[in-house]
């Protein structure tokens, strides 16, 4: 076990980590209450696939790691999103991608002659490798999906819950269908550098799934999400910080923590709920 | 109002119809009918600019239709919310206020008024707060009708909007439906494939069938002699206590489906 002091210098290290896990899990959560109402949680893994073997490719050519996982999500992402406009189609084609990615990355990596944690840590996570100028990036495309997604909220909105009234009441519903698909890329390619491609669902699904089972409030549900994301990522780092154990079991381990929490809470006042209809 | 010339749409060698001659008036009350694959959501489809014809032109005041109109109120079939869904009864009809527009989710004071218009115009001030995924099939849909009225439309498309609805909620969505177009002079497309539950609101019919159509009054339209002809097959129609019973349509569970479900109340078609 470390001291204070040796935690609040690891702190000062860590800040800009801690800052980009900080906004990714607002963020993160955010974006999940649109992949659950779009029933998405396999698309995202899917793309975090493809993510992965984008991240590989170029730590294998010695490019830009987050560029090479942002390239590997933003196709996979697009092609989900041209080819799978209904719901069969999508998941036939994310079971076709998602192993083509994962092999791929494996073989990249194979072939890279550099230390094997660096390695591991593309499918498991570990945000202290990634260093300052990227961390700003990360920050930035986060920021990004951010502002994206609360402009076309209300369109997406529209075409979550009914695509067809939308069109004919004048959404776009192609385009915001894919603009959705854009943005879940980003944050997946985020995503994959701090907790890594195997876990990302923890920040994307998991947070906006516990939401739902406490609320079904239109505002509560965004803001419930983002908390949790925000406790699990930014949680999970602090607590990693004072050991020696990497990061993303942390993370999971709290946003799974908090989901069953949920789930209790909710079932509870569930079966209340249905026991005061039934009187 | 709505004007259909020579209208024709078919898929692959199959024509849904051909030669479709048809003009709405406001406040007119039109049921479309026919059987499942006559091409009545498939006309929908057109006059909300989202299907091309084959040939011909569809006009709405004048000048051609085009997609996302708003103009036109858009009832879709039945599909329930699902359980869980965040999202209220005010918030269903908020996205035909808003639901279109880009920017940051913030409703203005001005639409916000205006949904509580909506929701009482259609008597659902009273579960506009209960989450959409709790409510019953016959809320949800009059939630939609307030959503569809939101722009005062012209023009209302329903599609099935009574499917899967029980009796008294057949007619309560139906009487608003009818109370929007005497009020307010909205002209009603009305697609079902059971006419009893509006056959008293209906001015004219518009029977799709075999590629070919007939348009005209119930009592023209609703006789033996001209489906009969309609579908190349003896067909029956038979009217008893008011309600219309049509035997012999080659397609004919979905029919026999709704007949059936109206016979054991009677009384509820008065």
């Amino acid at each position: 076990m470390i001291d204070l002091d040796t935690y609040v210098q690891l702190l000062g290290l860590v800040q800009n980590s801690i800052i980009a896990g900080a906004v990714l899990g607002l963020v993160g959560g955010l974006v999940g209450v649109f992949v659950m109402q779009r029933d998405m949680a396999f698309a995202v893994h899917g793309i975090s696939e493809l993510s992965f073997a984008g991240a590989a490719a170029a730590l294998l050519l010695g490019a830009n790691v987050v560029a090479g996982s942002l390239i590997g999500s933003l196709v996979a992402a697009i092609l989900i999103g041209v080819l799978g406009a209904r719901a069969r189609d999508r998941n036939s084609i994310i079971g076709v991608l998602m192993p083509a990615g994962l092999g791929l990355g494996i073989l990249f990596l194979a072939l890279y002659p550099g230390r094997s944690a660096n390695k591991f840590s593309l499918l498991t996570g570990q945000i202290i490798a990634v260093d300052s100028p990227q961390l700003a990036w990360l920050i930035g495309i986060s920021i990004v999906v951010l502002v994206c997604l609360l402009v076309i909220w209300r369109p997406l909105t529209f075409d979550s819950l009914d695509p067809e009234v939308a069109a004919a009441r004048g959404v776009p519903t192609r385009f915001v269908a894919l603009a959705f698909m854009v943005l879940l890329g980003l944050i997946v390619a985020v995503s994959v550098q701090i907790i890594g491609a195997l876990l990302v669902m923890a920040l994307l699904v998991t947070p906006a799934a516990a939401a739902l089972r406490v609320s079904s409030s239109p505002v509560l549900v965004p803001v419930l999400a983002s908390v949790f994301g925000f406790v699990s990522a930014v949680g999970g780092i602090l607590l990693a910080i004072a050991g020696s154990l990497p990061i993303s079991p942390y993370i999971t381990t709290i946003s799974f923590l908090i989901y069953v929490v949920c789930r209790l809470v909710g079932g509870r006042t569930r079966s209340r709920r249905r026991l005061a209809a039934a009187v | 109002m709505l004007r259909l010339e020579s209208a024709s749409l078919g898929f692959g060698r199959r024509t849904l119809w051909d030669g479709l001659d048809l003009s709405v008036r406001p406040g007119e009350f039109l049921a479309v009918l026919g059987p499942n694959g006559s091409g009545k959501t498939s006309l929908l489809k057109t006059i909300l600019g989202q299907q091309r014809l084959d040939s011909g032109r569809v006009l709405l005041d004048g000048g051609p239709v085009h997609r996302g109109d708003r103009r036109i109120g858009y009832i879709p079939q039945q599909k329930l919310v699902p359980a869980g869904t965040p999202m209220r009864g005010r918030d269903l009809v908020a996205l035909g206020v808003n639901g279109h527009r880009f920017g940051f989710p913030v409703t203005r004071k001005g639409e916000r008024e205006r949904v509580d218009e909506l929701l009482d115009s259609v008597g659902a001030t009273g579960y506009a707060d209960r989450p959409v995924g709790s409510l019953s099939g016959g809320e949800q849909q009059r939630l939609r009708v307030g959503q569809a009225l939101a722009d005062d439309p012209v023009l209302l498309l329903c599609d099935e909007p009574l499917l899967s609805l029980d009796l008294a909620h057949q007619r309560g969505v139906s009487d608003l439906i009818d109370r929007r177009r005497r009020e307010h002079d909205t002209a009603v497309l009305f697609v079902t494939h059971d006419v009893n539950p509006v056959l008293d609101k209906v001015d004219r019919i518009l029977y799709l069938a075999g590629g070919r159509f007939r348009e005209g009054t119930p009592d023209e339209v609703l006789r033996s002699e001209v489906l009969t002809d309609l579908y190349g097959s003896p067909v029956d129609v038979f009217r008893s206590r008011g309600r219309i019973v049509v035997v012999g349509i080659p397609d004919a569970e979905t029919h026999d489906h709704h007949d059936h479900h109206a016979d054991e109340h009677p009384e509820a078609h008065g």
